[in-house]
């Protein structure tokens, strides 16, 4: 209830500025749209079709990029996890590679994969695979040499102790990697789609940049926030339940 | 089989890095008998657990259960912890039947397992709750629970009812000395508290200050159902405590 209240008067405050600068006329008022102006755009994408097929656009390129980097980073960062010699040879290359600011490759990325589909993709596999990586690497390293040693002693092999120990146990940090991994997919699906693209949500935004409709450049923020907020939602309740019974209840 | 020591602990001496833990250990443990280590916090004790159990290598000397060398650890020496080590993600039902589980015993099996150990503990009732919803105490039992149902011959206890209240403690002492007279496990069980080894023990092994060797031994010639307050028991204690003096004080010089 009180998050209905605190969004809406999110609301009345948006409302309260723009149609108070259109009344004192402070800036030129097609620089700060009213949240009706945003609400017309939606309504006629909305109406077209048009601003579904952004959001499915977008929505499929962040699944196939955070897809293929999720699958990467679960098995890479699970045999570092698992493997000591394995991960003195990854250690210094991640501690180097992973502050680069993501942007700073994507360039480079539309040189390798042009203006097509490839690259966005890419793209977003590549940012999100290095803090899903090193965070399922960290929680298979932190899980808890006693859960080991009394599992050994109960009669696991290395398969049941990498099984039936390591990877529930790592579980809750593996889930919070992919989750974080999501949400940085859904920020960097925007940067991807400044560049060559002819559909999505930044594209969208782009467009409106391009054509001076500032109204259509805050409707597609917004929906990338409701998008955002809705599939962290999805997987928050996702998470509960796969991880039932272990918190404290 | 009579006759024949269960473990045999010879010279085994452990040391990390420069710094000696463990400074030559002999010791028989019988079968069916229970023998509690005490000594000084920091004495090698759990070391020398810990190398009976498999976890930590002896630097030299082995250790040999019916014979045989320990190389790692095995089914047959189960362990009970300290800070309990119980699977959080599984039930008390699921972590009772691990061991079991991973023998491959089919489920009707299991469940007998589950269910008899359960109601050894007294933990019928909360089979299908999480390690985090229960109390210490509880928890303790779990996972004593978990090593019987396991069968082991060799149970190797690291101080286990050390982290817990001094009721809760001698309840759960009591319920020991009580599954042992059914159980009849070999069991080697680690502890600072006098009165524990004195209450549980065959004979009570008291080692030196670090490097830990053995001091003394003292055979518990006590009844089983044994009295905290019977004169022979405090006897043993103030006797015990008199040794192990000793070796505390040798700690602080």
């Amino acid at each position: 209830m009180s998050r209905a209240a605190a969004l809406a008067g999110a609301l009345v405050l948006w409302a309260a500025i723009t149609l108070g600068n259109r009344w004192l006329g402070v800036v030129n008022p097609v620089l700060l749209p009213t949240p009706l102006e945003a609400g017309a755009v939606a309504l006629e994408l909305g109406r077209s079709g048009e601003l579904l097929r952004h959001v499915l656009t977008s929505l499929g390129r962040v699944a196939q990029g955070f897809g293929l980097a999720a699958v990467a980073a679960l098995g890479l960062g699970l045999l570092v996890g698992l493997c000591v010699p394995l991960r003195l040879m990854a250690e210094p290359v991640i501690e180097f590679v992973r502050p680069i600011p993501p942007l700073a490759f994507l360039p480079m990325f539309l040189v390798w994969f042009g203006l097509g589909e490839a690259s966005k993709v890419a793209f977003i596999g590549y940012t999100t695979f290095f803090p899903m990586f090193v965070a399922i690497a960290a929680s298979v390293l932190r899980v808890d040499v006693v859960l080991l040693r009394a599992a050994a002693s109960l009669g696991a092999s290395r398969a049941d102790l990498v099984r039936r120990v390591m990877l529930p146990a790592a579980l809750p940090g593996i889930v919070v990697a992919l989750r974080v991994g999501v949400g940085l997919a859904l920020f960097v699906i925007v940067g991807a789609e400044f560049m060559g693209a002819d559909a999505g949500l930044g594209y969208l935004i782009m467009d409106g940049r391009m054509f001076f409709n500032p109204a259509q450049i805050v409707m597609g923020a917004l929906a990338l926030g409701l998008l955002g907020s809705l599939i962290n939602t999805l997987l928050l309740v996702a998470e509960r339940r796969l991880l039932h019974g272990r918190a404290a209840s | 089989m009579t006759g024949a020591p269960k473990i045999q602990i010879r010279r085994v001496a452990r040391s990390f890095g420069a710094a000696a833990a463990l400074a030559e250990v002999d010791l028989d443990v019988a079968e069916r008998e229970l023998v509690c280590i005490l000594g000084p916090s920091g004495c090698g004790k759990s070391t020398l657990l810990n190398i009976v159990a498999g976890f930590l290598a002896p630097t030299t000397g082995a250790v040999l259960v019916d014979g045989r060398a320990v190389t790692g650890p095995g089914p047959e020496r189960g362990v009970v912890f300290q800070e309990y080590a119980l699977f959080p993600w599984l039930t008390v039902t699921g972590n009772v039947e691990f061991g079991p589980l991973l023998q491959s015993r089919p489920a009707g099996e299991r469940r007998r397992i589950v269910d008899r150990y359960l109601d050894l503990v007294g933990l019928r009732a909360h089979a299908s709750k999480f390690p985090v919803q229960l109390s210490g105490g509880m928890k303790q039992r779990v996972a004593i629970a978990r090593a019987l149902a396991n069968d082991p011959a060799i149970v190797l206890m690291d101080e286990p009812f050390g982290a817990l209240d001094a009721q809760t403690r001698e309840t759960l002492q009591d319920e020991l000395a009580r599954i042992q007279r059914v159980e009849h496990k070999t069991i080697l069980f680690v502890t600072h508290s006098i009165r524990e080894a004195v209450y549980l023990a065959d004979r009570v092994v008291v080692m030196t200050s670090v490097p830990g060797r053995i001091k003394q031994i003292f055979p518990i010639k006590l009844p089983e159902a044994r009295d905290r307050f019977a004169p022979e028991f405090t006897q043993y204690e103030s006797d015990i405590t008199r040794v192990v003096k000793e070796e505390v004080a040798k700690v602080r010089e």
